[in-house]
């Protein structure tokens, strides 16, 4: 008896200072409260599982094609991340790919400079990217439906614009656009000075790398990445705070589509051809890679590095199906799949990692 | 001189008169209670002077000066600042953040200016001290109380030393602790020598704070008293016409 009234009090003192202390969370309380924490976890368990079970994963070549095959998703995932974060969607990123790709390739054909090329192609990702925005920010429509338009649009500019044909008969220039697109660091002796346990990583990875270093720069230490998530927190709030909003919404969409322009170019100098089918379907793996990545689609939440590794955890789990044997034609299940569970997990847990909110359901309240 | 005076103000929307040959001034320092039945044209007088559109007749002048505002920026460089009844504060940022939300400090030169995040940190947490409210710069929005969210919307008119605060409804939906907590926050604003314009339909928060309520019936001033010489039975007569004025 006396025991339960002890009990009782120690409950009812225990809720009272969990009101009065609120405590600042610390950095250990933070990180396991992160997805891209345990996502990272979970790629490098599954990394592990695949390079002891199947001996052609681990080696160095692998390695180096996983990273480049992820790039284009990593460097797109950056421009969806920024979108998202303002309570967005677009939808048009794989399109867009299809359009500079094709446009960049007419003018190669054409006998032009690679840099008038890819200015070209640049320009035409970065149009669109200004028509979303515009019709977004500045109109108030809804980004899924602009976007979705924009979609249809781009890629029937693609196939118009080529004739639909395969554009690989590129002028002078055609080795430097296949040098920029195929480029390795560092390379391996005779030539380079790498030792054999170091794979030879891709341009694409690198220009990702670099782009992430710039955006997690930005959303941590200037006031328009600030900006940005005060958006997606409350846009009301920021309109009233006088935080330019349309102008900051405008210029994420354009920011999305330099991602998508800039992935195309170095896929067409990889490829060394022009595909109108370019980036088919690849607005949904950059949106799994971004939410996986932590990325909340309701807005206000979202970092560079959870958009690099959300893609890399895609790419890894496609590469690993594939070794493991499995039909290629049922990655778009793992993809779909893997999207719901993400988001799922996010709307269960509060904006929380899964496996924070299970701890926290886990552990006693002092351990927390 | 008047901080804030409203001289024969007149707002009319088409056919309908919001508000109609308003006159009243407030000094620094005061609080004001501006009471009313919904439709009476408290919100409406309440944009007029936050600027967010011009009377139809009629001056507002701020330190004896006549202003025309267009847009609420203009009358915030003026030192009008309005905490919203929705506190238009980012739940996912943190105290520190909402409170310089739109006028970041940074450091360094571009391209490499960055925000100052210890320096707003520190400034906010001073505001804190001032406003004495045990809000901590560094924890999110999301995770606080309405009196402290409260006090983070408050401590954003002070960083930009408004002199005149705008508060509309700010005791609404919030429990009777953080009532008590965000009163005590308007004191403080009084003490500073901050006017405070209090907009609220709860006759005991008025009373508690105010030095003067102010009376609006179908868009008109029926009452403009002392708290002192008043009773919350006479305002309430007052706002439902059973007093027509006093």
């Amino acid at each position: 008896m006396q025991h339960d009234l002890i009990k009782t009090t120690e409950i009812g003192h225990a809720a009272i200072s969990d009101v009065v202390e609120n405590k600042e969370q610390t950095f250990t309380a933070r990180l396991i409260a992160s997805q891209p924490f345990w996502v990272t976890i979970a790629l490098v368990a599954l990394v592990m599982v695949m390079a002891i079970n199947e001996p052609s994963f681990g080696t160095v070549e692998n390695a180096a094609n996983v990273t480049r095959n992820f790039a284009p998703i990593g460097i797109m995932a950056m421009g969806m991340t920024v979108v998202i974060i303002t309570g967005g969607i677009d939808l048009s990123v794989g399109s867009v790919m299809g359009l500079v790709a094709i446009v960049a390739g007419l003018f190669l054909t054409w006998h032009y400079s690679w840099y008038v090329a890819f200015t070209m192609g640049m320009i035409a990702g970065i149009a669109c990217g200004m028509v979303n925005g515009f019709f977004v920010a500045y109109v108030g429509m809804p980004s899924f439906v602009v976007t979705l338009g924009m979609l249809s649009i781009a890629r029937s500019l693609a196939v118009v614009f080529s004739a639909n044909q395969m554009l690989y008969q590129f002028g002078p220039d055609a080795p430097i656009v296949r040098a920029i697109g195929q480029a390795k660091w560092p390379l391996r002796a005779p030539v380079g000075w790498a030792p054999l346990w170091m794979p030879e990583l891709s341009s694409h990875f690198w220009v990702m790398v670099g782009l992430a270093l710039i955006v997690g720069y930005v959303f941590n230490s200037k006031a328009w990445g600030r900006h940005l998530f005060a958006i997606g927190g409350n846009e009301q709030a920021a309109r009233l705070t006088g935080v330019p909003v349309d102008w900051i919404k405008f210029q994420a969409y354009v920011f999305s589509a330099f991602t998508a322009s800039l992935a195309s170019l170095l896929l067409l100098g990889y490829n060394g051809s022009a595909i109108n089918a370019m980036g088919q379907g690849y607005e949904l793996r950059v949106i799994a890679a971004t939410v996986i990545g932590g990325a909340n689609l309701m807005g206000g939440a979202g970092t560079a590095f959870g958009a690099f590794i959300g893609s890399a955890f895609l790419e890894v789990i496609r590469n690993a199906l594939l070794m493991a044997g499995i039909d290629s034609n049922w990655q778009g299940a793992f993809v779909g799949a893997f999207i719901i569970l993400a988001v799922l997990l996010g709307m269960q847990t509060g904006g929380k990692s899964i496996v924070a909110a299970i701890l926290e359901r886990l552990l006693p309240r002092k351990h927390r | 001189m008047a901080l804030l005076e409203v001289r024969n103000v007149s707002k009319s929307f088409g056919a309908i008169h919001a508000v109609n040959d308003i006159s009243w001034s407030i000094e620094p320092g005061e609080v004001v209670g501006l009471m009313g039945d919904n439709g009476a044209g408290k919100s409406t007088l309440v944009k007029l002077i936050a600027g967010n559109f011009p009377p139809t007749d009629g001056e507002v002048l701020v330190d004896g000066e006549v202003c025309h505002f267009h847009k609420p920026i203009q009358a915030r460089a003026k030192g009008i600042e309005v905490v919203y009844q929705d506190l238009a504060l980012a739940d996912n940022l943190t105290a520190a953040q909402n409170v310089f939300l739109g006028r970041e400090l940074n450091k360094g030169f571009w391209p490499f200016r960055v925000l100052n995040k210890q320096a707003m940190i520190d400034r906010s947490a001073q505001l804190f001290d001032e406003l004495k409210s045990e809000t901590r710069p560094r924890d999110l929005v999301k995770k606080m109380s309405g009196g402290q969210r409260q006090a983070v919307a408050i401590a954003r008119t002070r960083l930009s030393n408004a002199k005149l605060v705008l508060m509309d409804e700010p005791t609404a939906a919030i429990s009777v602790r953080q009532v008590a907590e965000v009163l005590e926050l308007i004191r403080r604003l009084k003490h500073q020598g901050v006017a405070v314009i209090l907009i609220s339909h709860r006759m005991p928060d008025v009373f508690a704070v105010s030095d003067r309520i102010i009376v609006m019936r179908r868009g008109t001033k029926v009452a403009d008293k002392a708290t002192t010489s008043t009773s919350p039975e006479e305002i309430t007569g007052l706002i439902t016409g059973a007093i027509r004025a006093a």
